[in-house]
């Protein structure tokens, strides 16, 4: 019974967190289209977050690239299947991998470095200092970090896909002294708008759910230092989780209209 | 036992001036715990007002609820002639120009530097000074009047305790409020840095002729910077007059503070 009742607090606390969530999210839309527009901060947000994450994004994405040559290429030689690996890697890569491995790479980054600043900036009173001072923090904080997060994803998405099929190439010119050319020929040829679109749309919302929760759990940390670490740490678990949902989900939707 | 009254009524009206701040019925709670329990206070026009009480008294949610970082569950606050719960947020953030806040922990931005900081209140209320586009003259005087000129291009990360306090009063001041509310000015500074900050806050009432709201529990800075004091307990007014006043009560309650 009390295993019960422990699980319904759980329950109750998480749909309030979603209630909460969906709150900020609202006050967010109302927020964005009215002025004055922090086209400044954006700006500076976006330099910030694209240029924090781009050699993290590169050096993962390379990595991903080397180690699924590395390991689909002697199952791929077993059926003398090899003339397949560029395809067969710029599809993974670009319709899933790609996207899904540099958001949660992002998160990791991102989210918990929100978490953690506006975390900070609320437990020293920095937020509150902002809002007597007759600025708007929600409008400097949290929107300019949320859009900059939302548009510079996709960004490093394309980067890092890039890189990732770099990395793949240098594996099977080394093993199968395939030319640049060659390869990326075929990379393309198996490429479809189906595969690229939808996956680009769906690291939009993979950046957006990203700055969102990382904004969320920074803007209302509570209970001091502690907090804050709570802040950044729960920031990548909650949006690490929704980059999961939103992928089965794109997925889903990928299915309906593409019929991949 | 409430003495306000007998205080009040045993001598003269200490001011007659426009009322800056007026704070009616005045309730807070969190929960069960009821912090405010129908506060009131007046600040009057160029007025030094001392708020005491003990930790957990309700002085920072009154603070806190007089410039709309909480909501209150009842009562009236009227800043300036104007209920704040009948503005709408740019007519309040008009208000709050008119209001400098000096935080507890000074609230610098930490990410930016001294000059940024006092730059960033500018950035949406230059029309103050008639839409200057040059703000260097302003953050200049105001660094001039906490003797912090040198320190314009260090973060605050480079500043001591005291310079933080100082920086974040010249923020306070460079929209040039007519109030100043103060939350606990000099805690967590050692004596003489809390003797200068006391100085300072005096010197800037003169120069800028403002209304000073201060929040302490600090019996020093009550008794340099007060012309009149409240005694906050459990919520509500406990005792009110100047300093002299309170200290010679015999009450155990407001005894326990001068201790």
């Amino acid at each position: 019974m009390s295993g019960l009742t422990e699980i319904e607090v759980k329950l109750k606390a998480f749909f309030i967190e979603i209630g909460d969530l969906s709150y900020f999210a609202g006050r967010l839309f109302r927020e964005v289209f009215t002025r004055p527009f922090e086209f400044k901060e954006l700006l500076r947000q976006c330099y910030n977050i694209g240029n924090r994450s781009i050699l993290l994004v590169g050096v993962t994405a390379f990595i991903i690239g080397l180690v699924i040559t590395m390991q689909t290429r002697p199952t791929l030689e077993e059926f003398g299947a090899e003339s397949w690996m560029p395809s067969m890697v710029s599809i993974s890569i670009i319709r899933e991998i790609g996207p899904v491995i540099i958001a949660l790479t992002f998160a990791g980054r991102i989210a918990s470095g929100i978490g953690a600043e506006l975390g900070s900036m609320r437990v020293t009173e920095q937020i509150d200092a902002m809002e007597v001072s007759g600025t708007n923090p929600f409008k400097y904080l949290v929107v300019t970090r949320i859009l900059a997060a939302t548009l510079m994803l996709p960004i490093l998405v394309i980067l890092g896909d890039a890189i990732a099929l770099y990395g793949s190439y240098i594996i099977e010119n080394l093993k199968g002294d395939v030319s640049f050319q060659l390869y990326f020929n075929k990379v393309f040829d198996a490429l479809e708008f189906g595969d690229i679109i939808p996956a680009i749309i769906k690291t939009y919302f993979f950046g957006f759910a990203i700055g969102l929760v990382g904004c969320f759990k920074g803007y209302y940390c509570e209970k001091g230092t502690v907090g804050v670490g709570l802040a950044a740490n729960s920031a990548v678990v909650f949006s690490s989780m929704l980059i999961f949902i939103i992928d089965f989900i794109a997925v889903f939707i990928t299915d309906i209209f593409f019929e991949i | 036992m409430n003495q306000t009254q007998n205080i009040q009524e045993s001598k003269k009206p200490l001011i007659t001036k426009k009322i800056m701040i007026e704070i009616k019925d005045l309730k807070k709670s969190f929960g069960d715990n009821h912090v405010l329990n129908g506060f009131n206070l007046k600040l009057f026009e160029g007025e030094n007002l001392v708020l005491m009480g003990k930790s957990g008294s309700g002085k920072s949610v009154m603070i806190k609820c007089l410039v709309g970082l909480m909501q209150p569950d009842s009562g009236l606050i009227k800043v300036m002639d104007k209920d704040i719960s009948t503005l709408n947020r740019n007519e309040f953030d008009k208000l709050r120009t008119e209001i400098g806040f000096l935080f507890q922990g000074s609230a610098l931005y930490d990410s930016m530097t001294v000059r940024e900081n006092l730059e960033f209140p500018l950035r949406r209320n230059k029309y103050k000074f008639g839409n200057i586009t040059d703000t260097s003259e302003l953050v200049t005087e105001a660094l001039e009047r906490v003797g912090l000129v040198d320190a314009i291009d260090l973060m605050p990360a480079e500043l001591s305790g005291g310079m933080k306090r100082r920086v974040a009063l010249a923020r306070t001041l460079i929209l040039k409020p007519k109030i100043i509310l103060y939350d606990e000015p000099t805690s967590g500074l050692d004596p003489i840095t809390s003797k200068e900050i006391i100085e300072l806050m005096r010197r800037i009432q003169s120069q800028y002729k403002t209304s000073s709201l201060i929040i302490t529990h600090d019996v020093d800075c009550a008794r340099v910077s007060s012309e009149r004091m409240i005694l906050l307990v459990d919520g509500i007014n406990y005792v009110e007059g100047t300093f002299d006043e309170l200290y010679a009560l015999k009450d155990e309650k407001v005894r326990a503070f001068f201790k």
